[in-house]
């Protein structure tokens, strides 16, 4: 059985790792700022969460899944609110860079 | 193997990095890579088995450092649309000087890492015989909080006077008001989760410090953090002038208490009774990380220049 959580393990981390190339990806070639927002907030939420769901899964035990866990929910509120207010200042009336790209 | 390839990447995006912090043509672009370069660092100490080093790393030079360089790029804006006259390709004189200088200092620093012992000397031995009587089983904080305690309190001495210092350069007496009606709905309720989670993690830090990585300063800087968000966010960590100046001394003056203490009988200043030495150095930590939260959120208020506000702006860097 250890072989196939080793196996699970590492398909979702190199899941994770595809999340975060096309996050990445988004943001250099997308053309604006509420859409590079976009591909990065799917690279920090799903990439962050498989990661970590397969770091839990290789540690095997339940004080480090918490605590994984616990840094997966904080990048989420911290990554939702970072790209809320980026999204703000980037539309607010006077912003600096308004739909278009830098 | 993947080892080797992990950190030759890392070195390689580190120098990267760095290069790029210099000719970014761009100020904020060159802070942004700053920030970015903290943070690999922060990853390199790690992979150099420091993770003490790291936390600071990642807390003081990504984060803390990037919030005021940042801050000081705003409060400079106003400057080049004021007086534009001012080409980015200013020649600043030959390049050799620098050129030459920095090829000595490599020099000397890498004479000085060939020069460096194979074998892991020093007091590593010596240390390692007396971690049982330490109080602690975790190195770094037995040298720290207890051989070395002299050291570490003459530290706190010097981030206390760095700390008047930039209040007494201060063009206003008191520490500014947070910025007014800047937080919005959003930012006030993520800080409503995030700062009770910062003393958390500041007390998992300072517990951890007996045993692994942690301790005094990494608290400190958790719940530092936690103060420059509140203010951020439009509150004030602390509501009264007299809190700042109890709280700003405290792990000094906590650990000069109990360093002067212990001295009953024929022990010396600082030599804890080993029995009670576990207790003293968490006693004395938890005055040192609530010490260094203030003192981290103090320079950063105290450093603040208002957003729109030239005179300010300009009258800090002038006093100096």
């Amino acid at each position: 059985m250890n072989w196939l959580a080793d196996a699970v393990s590492i398909t979702l981390c190199v899941l994770g790792a595809v999340f975060f190339l096309a996050g990445t990806v988004g943001l250099l070639r997308f053309p604006d700022t509420l859409s590079r927002l976009h591909a990065l907030t799917k690279a920090d939420n799903l990439g962050l969460g498989l990661i970590v769901v397969g770091l839990a899964l290789a540690d095997g035990t339940w004080s480090a899944a918490g605590k994984l866990l616990l840094i997966w929910l904080l990048a989420l509120l911290a990554g939702a609110c970072a790209c809320y207010l980026i999204a703000r200042h980037a539309t607010a009336p006077g912003g600096p860079r308004k739909g278009g790209g830098e | 193997m993947i080892g080797l390839v992990l950190d030759l990447l890392l070195a390689t995006a580190l120098v990267g990095l760095a290069w790029r912090v210099l000719v970014a043509p761009e100020l904020f672009e060159a802070v942004v890579v700053f920030i970015t370069l903290g943070l690999l660092m922060a990853v390199a100490w790690a992979r150099l088995a420091a993770p003490d080093i790291a936390l600071a790393e990642a807390a003081i030079g990504a984060g803390l450092t990037g919030v005021l360089l940042l801050d000081t790029l705003r409060a400079m804006r106003p400057e080049p649309v004021a007086e534009p006259a001012h080409p980015p390709s200013d020649p600043k004189g030959p390049a050799w000087p620098s050129l030459a200088a920095s090829i000595v200092l490599a020099g000397v620093l890498i004479v000085a890492v060939l020069a460096l012992p194979r074998e892991p000397g020093g007091l590593t031995a010596a240390v390692a015989a007396e971690l049982p009587h330490s109080g602690v089983t975790q190195p770094v904080t037995a040298v720290l909080l207890n051989f070395r305690s002299y050291d570490t309190w003459l530290e706190l001495a010097v981030l206390l006077i760095a700390v008047i210092g930039v209040l007494s350069l201060r063009a206003e007496p008191r520490l500014a008001d947070p910025p007014p009606g800047g937080a919005g709905t959003v930012l006030s309720w993520l800080v409503g989760i995030l700062v009770p989670v910062a003393v958390l993690v500041a007390g998992y830090l300072l517990w951890l410090g007996k045993t692994a990585a942690g301790g005094a300063f990494q608290a400190g800087v958790a719940l530092g953090a936690a103060g420059v968000l509140m203010w951020l966010a439009g509150h004030r960590p602390l509501q009264r002038e007299w809190q700042w100046r109890a709280l700003l001394p405290l792990g000094f003056i906590g650990f000069m208490a109990v360093g002067i203490g212990v001295m009953t009988g024929d022990r010396a200043l600082l030599e804890y009774p080993r029995a009670h030495a576990g207790t003293l150095i968490l006693l004395i930590e938890t005055a040192a990380a609530v010490s260094i939260g203030a003192t981290m959120t103090a320079l950063f208020i105290g450093l603040h220049f208002p957003p729109g506000d030239p005179a300010s702006g300009r009258k800090g860097p002038a006093a100096r």
